[in-house]
């Protein structure tokens, strides 16, 4: 062993230590406002929906026929009431917790899997790629509502069954960014000098591939969110998520776009919460992107 | 009484086992096609001949530069030295041991290392420079702490003071630096062959020229050997003993460096010497020594290939494929005129027997 063996001076500790790569991220997102304004929005939404029965006003699913689809700004109800009497104000707050639920689990969970096969494929190219890009091609050939819709009513109604239904939805599109993305890493020449080195396949894919790949893989996920919340209202739409009486942003937009007419206002209300969670996602995760690349 | 016979010069490290003699590297007939795609359907398939049977030897200790034109095959014999990609036919022996064979692929890519053209590609701009160098040695079971010893070791060998270069980033360097850090990085397994593939073509002139003096000074001081890839002639003269002329995948001259520049036996070799630009202006060339384009490599010309652009080509060229002749004992030209006998009008008279 001739690498061993060989003894160094070992010169004293560095004068600059360089510091370490989150610590970094941390330092350039707290330069970012609008970063981290997205980010209080999610923690804020995160919160409201974690302490829901203590700070909405009503009961969610208490209606009443006599004051249905009141406008915004009646006294008792800020927000107005659904086609139902039900105070809107509370169903947007309880609303947030299947909400984020439908949007945010399955894509962490795609995001794992999803990334995983693509830089497998994109990092062992030839036929491994080919084999297994082209069965994921077969899952991306369906439009994804079809996609969501098939595969719940297959696996049966319920919460469960339609973030399974979600997360396969989303994986085939995750994989495809990932194989790109790493297809085109991989040919750089510092992944060739890691190779010349003698590393592991799994060793230059940790400390080369991951780090120059993650970022807009995630980008991409995060911009899948609001696709998310939207895909799952469809879902409940049709019975095979969330069911009613249970307060959800999707499903709720769904059975007040009957009312639009008679309060437009009211009605949009749902369709402005999942705008501005997925918008916030998708701020922050831009910024996290510009926060993780360190030529920033 | 049985003595026990100790195995021979197994303990030896890998590189000094055939002694000082044997050629540190041995290529024998190395050949690497490329299928070319788009080709029809039920059409046979075509290939690139990139490298078409290649032989030559790098002796221990010194530089062998490797010159031809842009698609001569000059990088793709580098990346199947580095077995960066695998040869389809031919055998590379280090210190003849057969890689892949005798000599396990492990063991021989810690003695081969590569600095590549693109000074920027060829670092991850999401490690520091220290723990790039320090990567190599880490994957060899090297200690954190020892790793990045040797390379702040290493980046105060190539110039680059440790205590403010080691944290920094790639992007945060000049050309002229990051190939310094190219080169420390190939170091730091301590192997016996670097292969510089055009890894000073993209400096400035004198950056260049420091980062030419570091090479020299490092192959002393470490006791390396290089390939050195270029086609800066100049360059490959100041730099190498032997030099190697490619001509469309193929070896078209290989000699010492007086063979080569001063008694060039191949026409390629003396076209391409031709094209150096002269500092005396009244040697200034008017005419180009060559014309055209080399031919295609997916369809090579039959015998000598370079007979379509050669000033001395006969009918025999076209039917006869040139193998290297010895010229000297240290220059070996592949050309019909350095064959005896072999038909061509200008060739040595066939010795009496």
């Amino acid at each position: 062993m001739a690498v061993a063996s060989v003894d160094l001076p070992v010169s004293p500790a560095p004068a600059v230590k360089s510091p370490g790569f989150w610590s970094g991220v941390v330092r350039r997102l707290c330069r970012d406002p609008v970063a981290l304004v997205a980010l209080g929005l999610i923690v804020a939404i995160v919160l409201i929906a974690i302490f829901a029965p203590y700070i909405a006003p009503n009961d969610p699913s208490r209606g009443s026929m006599v004051r249905r689809l009141r406008p915004i700004g009646t006294a008792g109800y800020p927000l107005g009431t659904d086609d139902l009497g039900r105070d809107m104000l509370s169903r947007l707050i309880y609303g947030a917790r299947l909400s984020l639920i439908m949007g945010v689990v399955p894509v962490p969970i795609a995001f794992l899997i999803g990334s995983t096969i693509g830089i497998i494929a994109g990092y062992a190219g030839g036929v491994v790629n080919t084999l297994i890009m082209r069965t994921v091609d077969v899952f991306y050939a369906f439009p994804s509502v079809l996609l969501a819709v098939a595969l719940s009513g297959a696996l049966g109604s319920g919460l469960t069954n339609a973030l399974v239904s979600l997360t396969v939805v989303f994986i085939p599109q995750i994989a495809r960014v990932a194989e790109s993305v790493t297809t085109q890493v991989r040919k750089l020449d510092y992944v060739d000098a890691a190779r010349a080195s003698g590393a592991p396949a799994l060793t230059i894919i940790r400390v080369h591939i991951l780090g120059n790949v993650l970022g807009p893989i995630f980008v991409f996920a995060t911009s899948l969110i609001s696709v998310s919340m939207i895909l799952a209202s469809g879902l409940s739409f049709l019975g095979l998520g969330v069911r009613p009486p249970d307060a959800e942003w999707g499903l709720m937009l769904n059975t007040l776009r009957t009312a639009i007419y008679n309060s437009p206002f009211v009605a949009a209300l749902p369709g402005v919460m999942i705008f501005i969670t997925s918008i916030c996602f998708n701020l922050f995760s831009d910024g996290l992107r510009s926060a993780m690349d360190v030529k920033s | 009484m049985i003595s026990v016979v100790e195995q021979p010069s197994s303990d030896l490290a890998v590189g000094e086992r055939g002694g000082p003699a044997q050629p540190l590297i041995s290529v024998r007939g190395l050949v690497k096609h490329f299928p070319v795609k788009g080709t029809g359907f039920l059409k046979p398939k075509k290939v690139v001949r990139a490298v078409d049977g290649v032989d030559f030897d790098i002796l221990k200790g010194e530089t062998l530069g490797v010159v031809g034109e842009s698609g001569c095959g000059k990088s793709t014999t580098a990346r199947l030295l580095m077995q960066l990609m695998s040869a389809n036919e031919g055998d590379i022996l280090f210190d003849g041991e057969k890689v892949g064979g005798a000599l396990p692929l492990a063991d021989y890519r810690r003695q081969v290392q590569m600095v590549f053209q693109d000074s920027y590609a060829s670092l991850n701009p999401r490690l520091t420079i220290e723990e790039t160098i320090a990567f190599a040695p880490k994957v060899h079971g090297v200690p954190a702490q020892t790793a990045m010893a040797r390379a702040h070791d290493l980046l105060h060998r190539v110039g680059l003071e440790p205590s403010r270069f080691a944290g920094r980033y790639p992007h945060e360097l000049s050309g002229g630096q990051r190939q310094r850090v190219n080169i420390a990085r190939a170091l730091a397994l301590e192997p016996r062959l670097v292969i510089l593939d055009e890894a000073v073509s993209a400096l400035d002139k004198s950056v260049e020229a420091q980062v030419l003096n570091l090479l020299l000074d490092l192959k002393r001081d470490f006791g390396l050997t290089y390939l050195f890839i270029s086609h800066d002639l100049n360059v490959v003269r100041f730099m190498c003993e032997r030099v190697m002329v490619m001509y469309l995948g193929k070896v078209a001259e290989i000699g010492s460096r007086y063979a080569i520049f001063e008694e060039t036996r191949h026409p390629y070799s003396s076209a391409l010497l031709a094209s150096m630009p002269k500092m005396d202006p009244s040697e200034r060339t008017l005419e180009p020594p060559l014309s055209g384009d080399p031919p295609n490599p997916i369809d090579p010309p039959p015998g000598c290939r370079f007979h379509t652009r050669c000033a001395f080509a006969e009918p025999v060229c076209s039917e006869k494929t040139p193998g290297l002749a010895t010229v000297s004992a240290a220059h070996s030209a592949a050309c019909l005129m350095s064959v005896p006998g072999s038909g061509h009008s200008r060739a040595p008279v066939m010795a009496e027997a």
